[in-house]
């Protein structure tokens, strides 16, 4: 007979000493009752409902953010009364608790800034399922973010990839229901490969359990069993999360789906959906294979070429576009493109300027869709730059907010953009095999932004002389508007300046993540 | 049925009208102002494309064909179906079955595994349907106005066959027995196989057959979109609270209050049961909800 009490004694990690270490699982767990609760409210109640939830969900990972750094070290959460791998666990360190805490800051505000825009994108009677479809995608954000159960995180991907199609849907467009379809069939596609990668990872190792699976890789490498499939595996998880964050050759998707749905769906899409996805894979690469395994596999080479053909081909599509919505979502495809080139570079450093990169584009993209909605009230809900001509001196506090995000995005000092790839490059000179590739394939990328970006600045702040009548008024003291937008700027000027601070935060969150 | 075909035959008609419309209009936008279907039925109509649409369809082919292969070449690399030495018969395997019945109190070791060790992840998967019907409801779901739903009624009066009397005497008989049939496997998930999701599956299918039957109004005088949305939200919210207790007392190695009971008995193993009852009424209402929504988008 199997004593679990042993399990539990021999490993500290286990050992539950402070109230703080439930409050995970209390947010996850409670966020999953308030989306269900939302289905019997009507829309007022559903939307207050929702901010509880996310304003409760801030306090929790906060405060499990601050035990973590005091603790310095990781502990294991059981889900339910026996230890994994017989039972479920969470995973609670410094780098989740990070990414739980801005996820959730980045959600809330992204609701608060876009909410004018729910309430006349979709219909009076479904908004209500809004806030359940939101409050449910941010259940099973947090959910991926801290699982150490390859199944779990499963489960949660499914929740995400519905509840995140069901957002672009509740748009009540034609040009929705053809972009939700897209988007259906490559997300499913995509967690189909990861599926398969799922189940025959468990034929050869029989473990679910990430620290399990670890344990059974390091042998089958040792001992050069299975190389084959283990090499495909990796293809499989690769792809698959690589088609559900739009990675180039698979962003077709992208585009369309959160360039027609409604502003604040389209700003936690870019900035939240394509992460979670993201922090799974760097997941897989630390605790599932270990680095070494991932580094001697050519899988990293193949993540670094199509991050570098992202970087340039989704910028030169962008600078194509002109609708401003699309131009922003071809510019989410660039800044994945730094992500992966960050993980395929290789090295620590590498990872670290991955991770601060999920951050950066996570304070600004959102804030940039946010503003592009705004931009569009005053065009009578014209997405095209000829019609936008002058949008940002009809509605200042906007135009103030696209500039900095823009600034960010093109990588200019004292903005977060331009950390990362100062992170970038450094990391790419510790990399002498890729180190010329990648430094050219930055300075290309930063032109290119610059390309589009600039230019969108110049129109949207144009002397307008025309006078065409304004349909829909834009709301100036929309206080949530600015409220959002505020917070949006100052984080990334916090990102910006005390960048150091956050580079040692994933440094060490990465130290305890393996 | 008839009434599809019809819905069916309007949408089409009026699709065609519509697209008409469009390509009258889309003559004469620029490239870059036209939509995405737009651009589609461009591609489609003109003949430009053919070339690049062969050299697409080939490369697609070949590309799928490589990615089979290594499928294919992967799995003969597997260990063999049913081999006692296979990687996954190992330790947890062994305390799931020699440990299942003392720890969960379930004879059925596959309740026990899905609702008590891996409870989060079922948790996950009810959630799942919870979803998906709610987006079906999202998608097809109609408030109507009581003009609309008395018109509604006479349009349906004309289809509705009320002698069909094969149906409804085989109806009669079936029904009762497939609904406690549904209720048998539900209540004794946690003795022999079965449990929510099977028995959920079967009551829904005698919910369905009743509905077909015998028309809306008789199914809606026990089963409506108020009932639907009740046994939904609290099926799904005791799960989720019984959880959250079971998972703060299990980190926090608390004694559970809930006692497994012995093995074998119909009250036993704890909180397997309710479980089971509500990931059944869960499943139950989903599938009547998918039916009743295609069928004529409400509940």
């Amino acid at each position: 007979m199997l004593e679990y009490t042993t399990i539990i004694n021999n490993d500290y990690h286990y050992v539950i000493n402070s109230i703080v270490q439930n409050f995970p699982c209390i947010s996850i767990i409670l966020s999953f009752l308030s989306g269900i609760f939302c289905a019997a409210l009507k829309s007022k109640g559903a939307k207050k409902l929702c901010f509880f939830n996310l304003t409760v969900g801030f306090a929790l990972s906060l405060a499990t953010l601050i035990y973590c750094l005091k603790v310095g070290d990781y502990y294991i959460y059981m889900m339910g009364h026996f230890p994994a791998p017989f039972g479920n666990e969470i995973r609670v360190g410094v780098l989740e608790a990070l990414m739980a805490t801005s996820f959730t800051l980045v959600m809330m505000l992204s609701l608060m800034g876009g909410l004018k825009h729910i309430y006349h994108d979709v219909l009076p009677d479904k908004q209500e399922y809004y806030f359940l479809m939101m409050t449910l995608l941010y259940t099973s954000l947090i959910a991926l973010i801290y699982t150490n159960d390859l199944f779990t995180a499963y489960v949660f991907v499914e929740i995400n990839t519905l509840t995140a199609c069901a957002i672009v849907m509740l748009k009540h467009s034609k040009e929705t229901l053809v972009a939700t379809a897209r988007y259906l069939m490559m997300s499913l596609l995509g967690s189909g490969l990861f599926l398969i990668g799922i189940s025959i990872l468990y034929d050869i190792t029989g473990h679910l359990l990430m620290s399990n699976i670890k344990e059974g890789v390091q042998n089958l490498v040792a001992t050069g069993r299975y190389t084959f499939p283990l090499e495909m595996i990796i293809c499989l998880f690769a792809i698959g999360l690589g088609i559900k964050s739009a990675l180039y050759p698979f962003h077709s998707w992208l585009p369309d789906a959160h360039g027609q749905s409604t502003s604040a769906s389209s700003a936690v899409l870019s900035g939240l959906v394509l992460k979670g996805y993201i922090i799974l894979l760097i997941k897989l690469v630390y605790r599932v294979f270990g680095f070494n395994v991932i580094n001697n596999s050519k899988v990293l080479n193949i993540l670094f070429v199509f991050g570098i053909l992202a970087m340039t081909i989704g910028s030169i599509k962008a600078i194509n576009e002109r609708d401003l919505k699309k131009m922003i979502a071809y510019s989410s495809v660039a800044q994945i493109g730094y992500i992966y080139m960050g993980i395929g570079l290789g090295n620590e450093l590498g990872m670290v300027a991955a991770c601060l990169q999920i951050l950066v584009h996570a304070f600004t993209k959102p804030m940039l869709f946010n503003t592009a909605g705004a931009f569009m009230d005053t065009a009578n809900g014209s997405r095209k730059f000829k019609d936008l001509k002058g949008a940002a001196r009809k509605n200042m506090y906007a135009g103030i907010a696209f500039a900095v995000g823009a600034f960010s995005m093109i990588g200019i000092p004292l903005f977060g953009g331009f950390v990362v790839k100062y992170n970038l490059a450094i990391a790419a000179l510790n990399n002498p095999s890729k180190a010329v590739i990648a430094l050219l394939a930055l300075i290309i990328s930063t032109v290119l932004n610059a390309i589009y970006y600039v230019p969108a600045l110049m129109v949207l702040f144009k002397k307008d002389d025309s006078t065409k009548k304004i349909v829909v008024i834009p709301d100036k003291k929309d206080l949530g508007f600015i409220i959002s937008n505020g917070i949006f700027i100052i984080c990334n000027f916090i990102l910006g300046i005390m960048s150091s601070y956050f580079i040692k935060l994933i440094i060490d969150g990465l130290k305890v993540f393996s | 049925m008839n009434k599809i075909f019809k819905s069916l035959n309007d949408f089409v008609n009026g699709v065609q009208d519509e697209k008409e419309n469009v390509h009258l209009k889309h003559k004469n936008k620029k490239h870059h102002e036209k939509v995405l279907t737009e651009r589609i039925e461009d591609i489609v109509e003109s003949g430009e494309n053919k070339g690049f649409n062969k050299f697409y369809n080939v490369i697609a082919i070949l590309l799928a064909c490589v990615i089979i292969a290594c499928m294919i070449y992967t799995v003969s690399f597997l260990p063999s179906f049913g081999d006692p030495t296979n990687p996954a018969n190992n330790e947890v395997v062994q305390a799931y079955i020699e440990n299942g019945i003392r720890d969960t109190g379930a004879v059925n070791f596959v309740a026990g595994m899905i609702l008590n060790y891996r409870a989060f992840d079922t948790l996950g998967e009810s959630t799942v349907l919870f979803i998906a019907a709610t987006t079906v409801i999202i998608l097809l779901f109609k408030h109507k106005t009581k003009e609309e739903e008395k018109a509604e009624q006479l349009e349906e009066a004309k289809y509705e066959d009320k002698h069909d009397l094969i149906l409804r005497h085989g109806a009669l008989i079936v029904v009762p027995a497939t609904l406690v049939f549904g209720v048998y496997v539900l209540f004794n998930g946690h003795l022999s196989p079965g449990g929510g999701f099977s028995g959920g599956t079967i009551m829904g299918a005698a919910l369905i057959l009743y509905n077909s039957a015998f028309g809306d109004n008789s199914t809606k005088t026990f089963f409506n979109y108020g009932i639907h949305k009740v046994i939904k939200i609290s099926a799904l919210s005791f799960y989720a609270l019984s959880q959250l207790y079971s998972f703060i007392t299990g980190a926090n190695l608390i004694e559970s209050i809930i006692p497994n009971g012995i093995a074998g008995n119909l009250i036993s193993s704890g909180l397997i049961l309710p479980l089971n009852i509500c990931v059944g009424f869960e499943v139950a209402c989903t599938m009547f909800g998918f039916y009743s929504l295609f069928d004529r988008e409400e509940i």
